[in-house]
């Protein structure tokens, strides 16, 4: 249904050309969610901008296809696009929770929303779709007239993954839907995003640095490093048997409630500048396995076993 | 009194914000509101001790630490320090122990002065507790301490301002700060949660292999339990201004004893696509710390509820060794625990 065929995204700056996105593939199949996967600047925010052409200025998509139900979104116009997002693609920002604005009652705010991508839908259609939009949600229809601030930070995210849904989306692109909410209530938004992705046969994109969430929600996972995607496979291959060394770094920098109290694994080092990165495989400088290949060459993505499990590392 | 060797002991502290209402307000009504930030917290750290400060949004941990610190004044209640009361010691008489105490933030963008070099961040504390006696002195404790915090070469890092540093590396230049004046005691609250997971780890050993050095105490407050299971000794898990459970951090992991601590294990993400929650989800959200609710201020979400816990507060009482817990049904473990 979303299928990214060598995204490759840069950002234009007065220093040169930022290296966001290179090379990326991956496939999201109807009522599955995909967990993008990466710490800050690997390019998780840059495909998903790409994906829906809100690029900030200087951002330019300079090779690969995106293809949406079979057609290329890449050569497609403003105006086309705007037939896509939120009705075909909607997306929840990164801490969109604060977004909100604060003199308009919410309910107006979605409504705002479904009359400017809908002109043809009435007041109180709108107002009524609202209502049923909540529910879906879990927040009561009553709460639809209070204003952002009597929301708490669980139901601000609840009623933004509301608007984003108000057009029936088929796939909808969820950045960091967990950060800045307590455990407690990241929990219960994480359950449901699962339940709409299987009661409305949802296709997400969910973007975060945190494995534990998408190891809650997603079926397929692919990890990101420096803008590259170097492991991408079903969620239970890459946790049960994770094939890139930065992969296996980063499930073992991540502390565990359960099972043994183990040792927290650290990756020495940091991210690469992006407007001069390493050549060939931008992992190299931190990788414990490193060989004279990984400075040349960046590796291809590989299938590896029998499942589906890919990596792009010399070590296969 | 038990444990004398405590270093740093709260007692019943409470700390209440009053809030600004309008005029017409305060005619109409004489009741003041307050936010309950603290509403009753006691415990004790040993020397040496980590001691994790575990709570959600509104559980009062971060204010509980600068409370410890004398960063701001409990409304009632102690704070004691290596035994003595310092709840109501005037600026000039804290100036010599704030030596021994110190502070680690969450945020490496925001905690360090933008306008300052590293050098003068670190030295900041040496200057204004007067501890070196020459210029060449000062230099050479601020290179020292970054050496320990692996920020190599340190006279190149000494030159540098905030915003040419990475994220882990001005944390890095905090946990100097703050460990520059040898502290016996260290609140470091959410150190690592603002940067990438894969140097926190790294951060964190920076942190407890200098604390172990020194044999200093530190009071960790996060929100993140699994991190609290990795690093702390003893914890005590808050909610609503209140401790509702206290004790040796792998015995509550392990049997949780008060529902909110249950909940909150239940609730943290496991990476584990395999693995199934312990228990359900629970649902609802914190209540607001200006009107909680009466008796056990959990009882509005807890699944075990009944009459006594809305009108009375239970107290923390120690269930078995080092393991405290405040609930009712803990209180009479014979009592029927089906919902009211």
């Amino acid at each position: 249904m979303l299928q990214l065929d060598g995204l490759t995204t840069n950002y234009r700056t007065l220093r040169g050309w930022v290296r966001a996105a290179e090379d990326v593939s991956f496939t999201v199949e109807k009522g599955e969610a995909l967990g993008l996967v990466g710490e800050s600047g690997c390019g998780k925010t840059t495909v998903a901008l790409s994906i829906l052409k809100l690029l900030p200025s200087g951002g330019r998509i300079r090779r690969g296809k995106i293809l949406f139900n079979g057609e290329d979104l890449v050569p497609l116009s403003d105006k086309e696009m705007r037939k896509i997002r939120w009705k075909g693609i909607s997306i929840v920002f990164q801490g969109a929770m604060n977004a909100l604005n604060p003199v308009f009652k919410v309910r107006d705010q979605i409504v705002e929303a479904i009359r400017l991508h809908e002109p043809d839908v009435s007041k109180s259609d709108a107002k009524k779709r609202a209502e049923g939009l909540f529910e879906m949600v879990g927040v009561e229809p009553s709460r639809i007239t209070n204003y952002p601030h009597e929301f708490s930070g669980g139901m601000r995210q609840r009623a933004l993954i509301a608007m984003a849904l108000a057009a029936n989306p088929q796939l909808l692109i969820a950045d960091e839907p967990g950060t800045a909410l307590d455990v407690i209530v990241q929990a219960q938004v994480l359950q449901l995003m699962r339940s709409l992705k299987e009661k409305l046969g949802l296709s997400m994109v969910m973007i975060s640095h945190d494995l534990s969430i998408v190891a809650e929600v997603c079926e397929n996972v692919a990890i990101m490093y420096a803008g590259q995607l170097v492991e991408y496979g079903s969620a239970e291959a890459i946790f049960k048997e994770p094939l890139h060394p930065y992969t296996q770094g980063l499930i073992g920098a991540f502390p565990s409630i359960r099972g043994e109290r183990k040792k927290l694994l650290s990756i020495p080092g940091q991210p690469p500048d992006l407007l001069s990165p390493p050549t060939g495989c931008r992992f190299h400088p931190r990788c414990p396995y490193a060989m004279d290949v990984c400075k040349k060459e960046k590796p291809q993505l590989k299938k590896v076993g029998s499942g589906n499990h890919y990596v792009a590392c010399y070590l296969y | 009194m038990e444990n004398d060797e405590s270093i740093v002991a709260a007692e019943k502290l409470k700390k209440y914000f009053p809030i600004k209402r309008g005029f017409l307000e305060t005619l109409v009504s004489r009741t003041d509101v307050f936010v309950k930030a603290v509403d009753g917290v006691s415990f004790r750290m040993q020397k040496g001790e980590i001691f994790g400060l575990v709570g959600e949004s509104g559980s009062g941990k971060t204010t509980t630490g600068r409370l410890l610190l004398r960063l701001t004044d409990p409304t009632e209640g102690k704070v004691t320090y290596k035994g003595r009361d310092i709840t109501g010691l005037s600026s000039r008489q804290m100036k010599p122990l704030r030596r021994e105490m110190q502070i680690i933030f969450q945020d490496p963008f925001e905690s360090l002065d933008p306008h300052m070099v590293v050098k003068d961040i670190v030295a900041e504390p040496l200057r204004i507790q007067k501890a070196t006696k020459s210029r060449e002195e000062l230099d050479e404790r601020v290179k020292q301490i970054l050496r320990e915090v692996e920020l190599f070469p340190p006279e190149e890092f000494m030159l540098r301002f905030p915003h040419e540093l990475s994220g882990g590396q001005r944390q890095r230049v905090a946990v100097a700060r703050a460990f520059v004046l040898h502290p016996d005691f260290i609140v470091a609250d959410e150190p690592v949660s603002m940067l990438d997971v894969s140097i926190r780890a790294e951060i964190l050993a920076l942190m407890l292999s200098l604390v172990e050095k020194r044999g200093a105490s530190v009071l960790l407050v996060t929100h993140d339990l699994a991190l609290a299971r990795h690093v702390c000794n003893r914890v005590a898990v808050m909610y609503l201004g209140r401790i509702v459970e206290l004790g040796n951090t792998e015995t509550i992991v392990a049997n949780p004893l008060h529902p909110y601590t249950r909940a909150l294990i239940a609730a943290v993400p496991v990476p584990d696509p395999s693995s199934k929650r312990l228990g359900e989800v629970i649902s609802g959200e914190i209540p607001s710390p200006v009107a909680p609710p009466p008796g056990c201020n959990f009882h509005t979400r807890c699944p075990y509820a009944h009459l006594r816990c809305t009108s009375e507060v239970p107290p923390l009482i120690e269930v078995e060794k080092d393991h405290w817990a405040a609930c009712h049904l803990v209180d009479r473990p014979s009592q029927d625990r089906t919902p009211a």
